[in-house]
């Protein structure tokens, strides 16, 4: 009898032990990574940065002005590099808007500016729909629309013509998909559709859509390639305008971004690069130029 | 073998009551601020991560990077673009050692001080870090604060030459939180 209780209780000991040794082992185990007891946090990872600025070079980026922050922005283009020396290649010319970016809240972003190609005012708001993002949500691409008016200021050109208001309006609707693919490539793919209310010509569009497309690449963690193309469906402009395509670089110092760049195109705003662009880049009819970025924290 | 039966039923139980020795927040808070004559810097995180556990003395905690909220989105924008590099190192690790844990009686009320060191891990770089932490219990209510400096170029984060004079060496760190007992089950 005796041996039988002690028997039971070595195999109670046994099942104690066989017990013990998972749950101290298993206590040991947590010891390393306390936090681990919390599980991991859910959380969803918003993309940022897919362009260092809300423009590409010409094409609105992705991106937006946070809220409460005014970007001054100054863009210059240069007249054709192939004026040569006689033109200090296309220095003794220059195109130049001024504007103002604001992001009312931080989907909602405003601006407006002042071109002195054709003496144009304009104004836009872009609105960010989605925002790429991992973890809980996922989110594979950034999506935004653009609205934007324009009005030419120029003098008509025939002034005995009966000449309305309306006939210096023009209007764009841009949808922006964009995606940061990793952390130094960035695509972005631009729908747009360009409304002018008085064309030269019968046999050019009032309504001309196109297809825009522009990216970059880091090249390190303060300067990135950039390039964008626009090309525009046939048919719908007058000959002898052409795509708009533009390269450059964004430098980023503190709190402004210089992007540096060449293009085709005169006009920094989007009915002007998309339908009046008339540089041909084969024949050196390429603007230098830059646009400078300031932002001040407003509220 | 009663004996040997009776202790093994102790030491189960002491793994048991261990477990139920830890703490933890995920709403600690940490901010940072950087002082110079030219600009002063400030962000702040609530959702860090922690855990201690007072038998043993260790304590970890963990911050997610973009967590940080600055006054400024495009400060928050280089801060996790070009200076912490967000994305490939997507958190800050704090693993350490609370010394003279055995003096702090989380059921009476009180301020405990202690000296915690360990290492704390930010953009990949590792550091060996001693601080004072204060442990209060007020109502049952168990909090924790520390403050401490740590210099920018310990952990490899580089500050360009145009914004030297704006972002300062050394940062002044803050830490706090309430802790709640961690519930096994």
């Amino acid at each position: 009898m005796n041996f039988l209780i002690n028997l039971k209780s070595k195999w109670m000991c046994i099942l104690l032990i066989c017990f013990t040794i998972p749950m101290c082992t298993f206590a040991q185990g947590e010891e390393d990574d306390l936090l681990a007891l919390l599980g991991e946090q859910e959380v969803t990872d918003y993309t940022y940065a897919t362009f260092k600025a809300n423009r590409i070079i010409n094409l609105h980026s992705v991106e937006n002005t946070a809220k409460g922050v005014l970007d001054i922005k100054i863009s210059h283009r240069f007249g054709f590099i192939n004026g040569g020396l006689y033109e200090l290649f296309g220095l003794d010319q220059a195109s130049i808007r001024i504007g103002a970016d604001y992001g009312i809240n931080d989907r909602l972003m405003v601006g407006f500016g002042r071109s002195s190609f054709e003496k144009t005012y304009d104004g836009f708001a872009k609105v960010k729909l989605l925002r790429q993002s991992k973890g809980v949500k996922t989110m594979p691409i950034t999506a935004s629309i653009l609205a934007s008016t324009a009005i030419k200021t120029v003098e008509f050109q025939d002034p005995d013509r009966e000449n309305y208001f309306s006939s210096r309006l023009y209007y764009v609707f841009q949808g922006l998909i964009g995606r940061k693919f990793n952390e130094s490539l960035s695509l972005q793919i631009s729908p747009t559709i360009v409304h002018r209310n008085l064309v030269k010509t019968i046999s050019e569009s009032n309504d001309v859509y196109c297809i825009a497309a522009g990216g970059r690449i880091k090249l390190n963690k303060r300067t990135s390639f950039n390039a964008e193309y626009i090309y525009v469906l046939p048919d719908q402009l007058a000959p002898g305008f052409r795509n708009s395509l533009s390269i450059g670089f964004d430098i980023e110092t503190g709190g402004h971004v210089f992007q540096l760049h060449f293009s085709n195109s005169t006009s920094m705003i989007e009915k002007g690069f998309i339908t009046e662009t008339i540089g041909n880049w084969f024949d050196g009819d390429i603007h230098f130029g830059f646009n400078v970025s300031r932002v001040f924290t407003v509220n | 073998m009663k004996k040997i039966l009776s202790s093994l039923v102790i030491v189960l139980v002491l793994v048991i009551n261990l477990q139920a020795q830890k703490y933890f927040s995920k709403t600690g808070e940490i901010s940072f601020h950087s002082s110079t004559p030219i600009e002063d810097i400030e962000a702040i995180s609530n959702s860090a991560s922690t855990v201690f556990d007072l038998e043993s003395g260790k304590i970890q905690w963990s911050v997610l990077i973009k967590s940080f909220e600055f006054e400024k989105a495009l400060m928050q924008e280089h801060f996790n673009e070009n200076y912490m590099e967000s994305s490939k190192y997507p958190k800050g690790f704090f693993k350490g050692m609370i010394k003279d844990h055995e003096n702090i009686d989380l059921t009476k009320d009180g301020s405990y001080t202690a000296q915690v060191n360990g290492t704390l891990e930010i953009h990949g770089k590792s550091k060996q870090i001693e601080n004072t932490a204060i442990f209060m219990v007020e109502n049952g209510l168990i909090s924790a604060t520390c403050d401490f400096k740590i210099f920018v170029a310990d952990f490899d984060i580089e500050i360009p030459s145009v914004v030297k004079q704006n972002i300062a060496k050394e940062l002044e760190i803050k830490i706090k939180t309430n802790y709640e007992l961690l519930d096994k089950s």
